[in-house]
């Protein structure tokens, strides 16, 4: 047994599945809580007080939500595909859990579950297989509606991905490597949003677009969809794609923190506990989410698509180029 | 370790492999083949080439097989309909060729062919990964086949864009709504 | 350590799938995945000898060979959608006539 315990492999394996653990069980929290704070925030934006009843300020609000979604109908509409209509809810929320592999919350090593070397890679392609879930709920639900959601998923989430890809390659050619623990020690000085504030600003629309939230929620778009993908779904299912989305918009906070934002990097505090500067600014781009869904109208679809494939892929060809002659300038000078 | 995991991604590779060729509803198929892309993922990590992988992932997983299920969608294709005694001779037939290239490949196996330990080459597999290396590559030795490259993408965008636009009776120009016809 | 005859084995027997799902389906769309299996047990082959022989360059045709799978793809799903408007069909043993 201790021989075991010994071997470098079993530890390794031991403590990250500790630490995904951890993470997993924070996220539900901090999910619970966000989707309370949405609530709250909205309730003032538009001048009224948002949950209050259940508990001081309405604080237990997420647990009696939860209870509430636990105890609903579990309905699956005649004609749909059984098999998908079930797995895709699950498929919502693994891609974004699995972002936070390689997310370094702080400079100490326990701080972080992996540190690979092809983990900016690693988030492109998690949040590439997103689309998976809302494409195929839509699908098997077997309704117009649903379905039409999916297709608009499917065609809005493949265009802003590639703008979102090449946003982040200004980064990467500033950082010279796709490791996210590089990236943040080379923002030790000055964070990449410095330079690179068109790429941020791109970053932060495609984020918008790929966790299909206001003003991009077209698949969802309760004016004219019902619901959207999720019509069909009830229950804890309609529950796990509500913790996909902001799972999805957790982790993209969490890599935008990392690529632009300095990571954990901030002034003050000792190396011990820099991961505050982390989940302050994870806090306040989570702001910045909720504030633009209750400001901003949703776009209209040929709006969307013009914006996607004409302004924002242009604009994040032009950055690339940009960054590459200023930094061959600066080495070659 | 290893050859524990390669088993393991090479038996969901051939399982997953086998699905697609087998499942009826074209769905199904498109899933699996996602799977197979993926755990084809794994055993090119096990070759020490993430790059790879991660571009296998989010080109083929992320792109191509999202555009598969998109037209798939578009179609409305259900359950394909396989009876019929023509169909059933081809199946036969199919299943006879496939299994003698199998055995083809069983006997240039046989003959030792092909031995040796894949090389763990410390060059290849070093801590800072071989992404460099291979923009290295790409951007000297093989430049100019990748400017190619960009060219056929481009040809083939070009392609892919006039022949769903369709010249038959119904198509209309992008951004072109039919006029209301004007009272008499 | 792996043998590189795994590997091979491995790439002969989905390349070999992907023959058999050609031969065998008459689903234009899962012909089209074949035809992918084929190209990524190909890739599988090439990753595994660039480890073998200690250069990149097996990694790089990888690059390649996916560019031509996704120019493949687009423009084949343009050509399939094409046809299921005429013939309202993505059986090829259907589509057997030049005349549209």
């Amino acid at each position: 047994m201790a021989a075991l315990w010994n071997d470098p492999n079993v530890q390794l394996v031991f403590w990250a599945l500790v630490k995904i653990l951890i993470i997993l069980h924070v996220m539900l929290g901090v999910v619970s809580y966000m989707i309370y704070a949405e609530r709250k925030i909205a309730g003032h934006m538009q001048a009224r007080v948002g949950p209050n009843r259940v508990g001081p300020f309405g604080l237990f609000q997420p647990i009696a939500d939860v209870a509430k979604l636990f105890f609903k109908e579990e309905f699956t509409p005649d004609g749909a595909n059984k098999v998908i209509f079930h797995i895709a809810p699950m498929l919502a929320v693994i891609p974004a859990l699995v972002t936070f592999a390689v997310v370094p919350f702080g400079p100490q090593d326990a701080l972080r579950v992996t540190d690979i070397n092809v983990g900016l890679l690693l988030f492109l392609a998690m949040s590439s297989l997103g689309v998976y879930a809302i494409t195929l709920g839509g699908w098997s639900s077997n309704n117009k509606y649903a379905l039409l959601g999916g297709l608009r998923s499917s065609a809005q989430m493949i265009s802003y991905e590639l703008a979102m890809g090449l946003s982040t390659i200004g980064v990467l050619l500033m950082a010279g490597s796709l490791s996210l623990v590089d990236i943040v020690h080379a923002q030790e000085r000055w964070w990449f949003v410095v330079f690179q504030p068109v790429a941020f600003l791109i970053f932060m629309i495609t984020a918008l677009a790929e966790t299909n939230r206001a003003p991009f929620d077209l698949p969802e778009a309760e004016a004219e969809l019902v619901a959207g993908f999720h019509t069909e779904y009830s229950s804890m299912k309609f529950g796990l794609f509500f913790l996909g989305e902001f799972a999805n918009v957790i982790s993209i906070s969490c890599i935008a923190v990392t690529l632009f934002l300095g990571g954990w990097n901030g002034p003050w505090l000792p190396e011990s506990l820099q991961f505050i500067w982390f989940f302050i600014k994870l806090g306040a781009l989570l702001f910045f989410f909720i504030w633009i869904r209750w400001t901003f109208p949703r776009l209209r679809y040929d709006q969307l698509m013009n914006l996607g494939w004409k302004v924002l892929l242009p604009l994040s060809l032009a950055n690339i180029l940009f960054t590459a002659v200023l930094l061959y300038w600066r080495d070659h000078r | 370790m290893t050859p524990a995991l390669f088993i393991g991604f090479a038996a969901m590779l051939v399982a997953c492999s086998l699905m697609v060729i087998l499942h009826r509803n074209p769905v199904t198929s498109a899933l699996f083949l996602v799977l197979a892309f993926c755990s084809l993922a794994g055993v090119y990590l096990l070759l020490h080439a993430e790059f790879v992988a991660m571009v296998q992932i989010i080109v083929y997983a992320g792109a191509i097989m999202v555009l598969f299920l998109f037209v798939i969608m578009y179609l409305n294709l259900r359950r394909d309909l396989e009876s019929g005694v023509h169909i059933a001779v081809r199946r036969g037939v199919g299943w006879l060729l496939g299994a003698l290239l199998l055995a083809e490949a069983w006997v240039l196996f046989g003959h030792r062919w092909a031995q040796g330990p894949l090389a763990s080459d410390p060059s290849l597999a070093g801590p800072v990964g071989n992404t460099q290396a291979i923009g290295q590559a790409l951007y000297t030795r093989y430049l100019f086949p990748f400017e190619i490259t960009s060219m056929l993408l481009l040809v083939a965008m070009v392609g892919a864009v006039v022949i769903a636009k369709g010249r038959g009776p119904h198509a209309t120009r992008r951004g072109e709504t039919p006029q209301p016809k004007e009272p008499a | 350590m792996i043998p590189l005859s795994w590997m091979l084995a491995l790439s002969a027997v989905v390349f070999v799938i992907g023959v058999i799902g050609v031969l065998v389906r008459r689903n234009a769309l899962i012909i089209f995945m074949s035809i992918e299996l084929m190209l990524n047990a190909a890739n599988l082959a090439f990753v595994a000898f660039a480890r073998s022989l200690g250069s990149l360059d097996g990694q790089i045709f990888v690059f390649f060979v996916m560019t031509v799978a996704a120019a493949e793809v687009a423009v084949g799903l343009a050509i399939i959608v094409n046809v299921f408007r005429l013939k309202e069909t993505v059986y090829v043993d259907e589509i057997n006539l030049l005349k549209g």
